[in-house]
């Protein structure tokens, strides 16, 4: 259980991507569920720091793109992250090379402990559990309490905060807003917006108010495909927004 | 009154080895989602290698070394075997759960007959100290010390597995990964480790039930179907207790271990009715199943 901080791509990898200064470089990634073609030749890239949002309508296949990154799926294609092709590695290798995944649904462990469920994701020597509870002080005060008795807002406190105890060059970040009370919406975007200074994040988001915000890259996908990519700025075109994402929250 | 209380003691010693047997399902299933059938096969070459052992060693060690020797022996062996299917026919089907069970279906059936065909159908008896197959007095009762043994047993493994699965990092990621195995590696955890582990950990603990059954309730004797038989009754243990639920196959393997003697002895012995205690035991399944289908601590999927 030794996830080491990637701070040069280990030699065997491709570093081509992470050479070009991407984190993050998709290539024709297909994803066939049950017989259906979710994914039908994706292809994006994440340039390093910053925040790169992906986006599109409900089951256009945004949480898949993450899972399949993360090789909870099987994908063919070709998935450069952090100058490795990653495409086939069990998924826990993948993580190793430093990526931190909060996933849609939280996905904390309802059964064990606050502490618990820290201690699982502590990865390396040095846990930095200081920062995690500058963070999020609630994390600490709640260390003995079961995480499935936590509010929603606290438990995606929980699912980001275990992420942070160990150096994450990159963070695939699902919903984290979805579900949560305005208060905890603004403090899980503080903490984003903090994270985005350091490290690299794809999120997922619905929001268009926090994708602003928030990113600086935008991918839009739309029916197993990306439709467009480009600068957030391009968020402002209102017929773009209507026609892709189904929503009319451009002003 | 005096035989109540010897009934109740050897419910409770039939249930401790049935909680042996069941840990290691239910943590596997849980898991893994893969139903052990060759859990049964598990158990009794356990029982065999405490047989080989303590017939090799009559003498050599006097009696308490040859009885340590033995149990320490059914326990390795039954590690060994779950080792060793874990590693070479479990590990290349990851991911395909119906797979993995057919194998172990299969594998049960291919080391029973080889058992038969190595050693015959006939029982084997297993060297063992005479206090074991003797009985200790308490005013007017005579308990077996047998029962105590078992009893014995069964809770220095609960005791033993509660404090790996609370306090160490290994019982921490096999708790965790019970709940959400997939989140588990997505934390950059390698959950095969885990998977060989709690293999191994039902492994030893089903050698060590197959050796206290033989000593315990068939008389000192080995047979090559024996697990098989023990299997039917702890894979009814685990659906009671809830799949996954360590807490759960403690208190069913209780009460299945009390029903089924209380049952067998009290309506079945006097109507010449012996299995009486085995369906009584089936029953129970279906009622429990009726009132709480994820079983007594298990969540309903």
């Amino acid at each position: 259980m030794n996830g080491s901080p990637v701070s040069a791509p280990p030699a065997g990898g491709t570093a081509s991507a992470h050479r070009a200064g991407l984190a993050l470089d998709v290539a024709d990634l297909h994803v066939t569920i049950a017989g259906s073609h979710v994914l039908q030749g994706v292809s994006f890239q994440v340039p390093s720091g910053g925040v790169t949002a992906l986006l599109g309508r409900n089951g256009v296949g945004k949480t898949t793109t993450l899972r399949s990154v993360l090789g909870l799926l099987a994908a063919t294609g070709r998935v450069d992250l952090l100058g490795h092709d990653v495409v086939g590695w069990p998924t826990h290798r993948i993580i190793r090379l430093g990526v931190g995944y909060v996933p849609e649904d939280r996905d904390v462990f309802a059964g064990l402990t606050v502490r618990e469920n820290l201690r699982l994701a502590e990865a390396g020597s040095r846990p930095r559990y200081d920062d995690v509870y500058r963070l999020f002080p609630e994390l600490h005060e709640r260390g003995r309490q079961l995480a499935g008795t936590l509010s929603g807002g606290q438990q995606q406190m929980l699912a980001i905060g275990r992420v942070l105890l160990n150096p994450r060059p990159i963070l695939l970040v699902d919903e984290p807003t979805k579900g949560l009370s305005p208060k905890y919406v603004s403090e899980v975007v503080s903490v984003l917006e903090r994270i985005g200074g350091e490290a690299t994040i794809l999120l997922v988001e619905q929001n268009v108010h926090v994708v602003r915000r928030l990113a600086r890259t935008i991918v839009v996908l739309d029916q197993g495909r990306v439709a467009h990519a480009g600068a957030v700025e391009d968020l402002a075109d209102e017929d773009l927004v209507r026609r892709l994402l189904g929503v009319a929250g451009a002003s | 009154m005096s035989t109540f209380i010897a009934i109740t003691i050897s419910g409770l010693a039939l249930g401790a080895v049935y909680f042996l047997v069941a840990s290691g399902l239910s943590l596997i299933y849980g898991l893994m989602d893969v139903l052990n059938f060759a859990h049964g096969a598990f158990l009794t070459l356990g029982a065999y290698a405490g047989w080989e052992v303590a017939s090799h060693l009559t003498g050599a060690l006097g009696t308490e070394g040859q009885f340590a020797a033995t149990i320490a022996a059914a326990t390795a062996g039954g590690a060994f075997v779950a080792l060793v299917t874990e590693v070479l026919l479990i590990r290349p089907l990851y991911g395909r759960p119906i797979s993995q069970i057919l194998v172990t279906v299969g594998l049960d059936l291919a080391l029973v007959g080889l058992l038969l065909g190595a050693f015959g159908s006939n029982s084997r008896a297993i060297p063992a100290p005479a206090w074991l197959t003797s009985v200790t007095r308490v005013g007017a009762e005579r308990l077996p010390n047998g029962d105590f043994v078992a009893l014995g047993a069964g809770i220095v493994v609960l005791c033993g597995l509660t404090w790996f699965l609370r306090y160490t990092r290994y019982g921490l990621v096999i708790r965790a990964g019970v709940e959400n195995r997939e989140m588990v590696q997505a934390l950059g955890i390698d959950v095969g480790r885990a998977f060989t582990l709690v293999f191994v950990i039902g492994g030893a603990a089903a050698g060590l039930a197959g050796l206290l059954y033989s000593f315990v309730f068939s008389g000192g004797l080995v047979d090559p179907t024996q697990g098989d038989q023990l299997l039917i009754f702890a894979f009814i243990v685990v659906v009671i207790g809830g799949l996954g639920s360590l807490n759960g196959s403690v208190i069913a393997a209780i009460l299945v271990g009390l029903v089924q003697v209380y049952v067998g002895f009290y309506l079945g012995s006097h109507n010449g009715l012996a299995e009486l205690g085995n369906v009584s035991v089936v029953l129970l399944l279906a009622v429990v199943l009726q009132a709480r289908p994820g079983g007594l601590l298990g969540t309903p999927t």
